[in-house]
């Protein structure tokens, strides 16, 4: 079973992802901050991560930055989900090595499950 | 340290820019020119005044007295411009906060609808979808209003920077017609572009550039009239390209002309005729086209239809 982080301080958000992702056959491990979000992911190495930007302690950009700089997290395919939506936010996610970056505002939740499995290599 | 913060003060076109406010605008700039005025005053003064008074100590003390004169008035006018300016940063940051802070929860209420629609929670009657449809719909709307708020703000700062290139202007068009077609084919509206054969590209930023004519667009198909038609031409015109885009819709009434372009307003019909709306499209495709180096406008009757046109230039 393929595994995915989802950093997101919205509870709300990660209920409503938690059940759709587990109806898709994903094993979902939630992270309310950027901090534990580092944690989980070098200690369960997920097959995909889902990150907002705006996070409390570590924000998204460094988690990002630092997921990118450790060897054994790397290779993991990142998708930002945020509602920041400056040019210059997104031009710096996608130079920190982001695979996708989404605006929540702008996609409903079957797009969003889609583009988690394209990421994943399924479609 | 400290130098480094009396050479930021220093750094006049920053400190405007941190007001987002255009340069004559801007106290630190004011106090500038101010100042210099002061000086030029006292060399006048004193360049008259040795002229034509002989003693010495007299000619001091009206360069003096004309200094501090003109030294108070340049204080009072630049303090009022600091108050105002100061206002004007607070309120588009205000915008941008709340916007922020409203996006959340829309998200998280978008997305919970959507689940609950799906029947993934298990089945859902027929009346309750009615019920969701609402909800989701209502939720758009908000969340298109924020949407529209987040964009004033970022179009009213001084540091909104547009990324320009060329691109065509008749295939933009072309994608925004797609996106409203299903909505156009289910009011029986017809839509019809005519453009000029070769015509040169645009040089602007085109995301901004598909905003303005995605909200011609929907303004000119929202306030129609039943069965009507939208019809649009690019052409070239001289050294810039032209849009056009005329609609048999409600038109505006003659006495809100004027106010058309200002922000927030809406004309009388139209708040008749549709509920929704927040006021902010048109005033969004002004500033936008206008910071492209382009020019917009209309003609209208009531009861007959607008015609909306914008002109951008070519590299």
């Amino acid at each position: 079973m393929k595994t995915i982080l989802f950093i997101e301080d919205e509870s709300a958000l990660q209920k409503t992802f938690g059940e759709i992702l587990t109806q898709e056959g994903y094993e979902m491990i939630s992270a309310l901050d950027g901090e534990t979000g580092l944690a989980l992911a070098k200690e369960k190495k997920p097959n995909l991560i889902l990150l907002d930007l705006i996070l409390p302690r570590v924000n998204g950009f460094d988690v990002l930055k630092q997921l990118k700089e450790d060897e054994g997290t790397k290779g993991i395919p990142v998708i930002v989900l945020t509602n920041l939506e400056g040019i210059g936010d997104v031009d710096k996610v996608i130079e920190l090595g982001a695979t996708t970056y989404l605006v929540k505002a702008q996609y409903s939740l079957e797009e969003v499950v889609e583009k988690i499995k394209k990421t994943l290599g399924e479609l | 340290m400290t130098a480094k913060k009396i050479l930021e003060q220093l750094n006049i076109p920053a400190q405007c820019r941190r007001y987002s406010l255009p340069l004559w605008q801007c106290p630190q700039f004011l106090f500038l020119i101010m100042g210099l005025i002061i000086i030029g005053a006292n060399l006048l003064t004193y360049t008259i005044g040795t002229r034509f008074i002989e003693d010495p100590i007299i000619v001091a003390l009206i360069v003096i007295t004309l200094t501090l004169i003109l030294f108070i008035i340049a204080f009072i006018i630049t303090q009022g411009f600091e108050r105002l300016a100061e206002a004007n940063r607070m309120k588009t940051e205000f915008i941008s906060i709340v916007s922020h802070q409203l996006r959340s929860p829309l998200s998280n209420l978008k997305w919970a609808i959507e689940l609950l629609m799906s029947g993934r929670l298990g089945e859902v009657g027929e009346k309750q979808t009615e019920y969701f449809r609402i909800l989701k719909e209502n939720s758009a709307r908000m969340q298109e209003l924020v949407s529209d708020l987040l964009t004033v703000s970022r179009v009213e700062t001084s540091s909104f920077s547009l990324k320009k290139k060329d691109f065509s202007l008749i295939e933009l068009t072309e994608e925004v017609m797609k996106e409203f077609e299903i909505f156009v084919r289910s009011s029986n509206i017809k839509l019809d572009l005519k453009f000029q054969e070769n015509l040169p590209k645009v040089f602007a930023d085109s995301f901004q550039i598909r905003l303005v004519v995605d909200n011609l667009l929907d303004n000119a198909i929202r306030y129609i009239t039943k069965g009507g038609e939208v019809k649009m031409k690019i052409e070239r015109k001289n050294s810039k390209i032209y849009f056009e885009i005329k609609d048999s819709g409600v038109g505006i009434p003659q006495k809100d002309q004027k106010h058309i372009f200002q922000k927030f307003f809406r004309a009388e019909n139209a708040t008749r005729y549709q509920t929704q709306g927040s006021g902010l499209g048109l005033y969004i495709a002004k500033t936008i086209i206008e910071k492209s180096g382009g020019k917009i406008g209309f003609k209208s009757q009531e009861g007959v239809g607008s015609t909306f046109w914008f002109a951008l230039p070519i590299k």
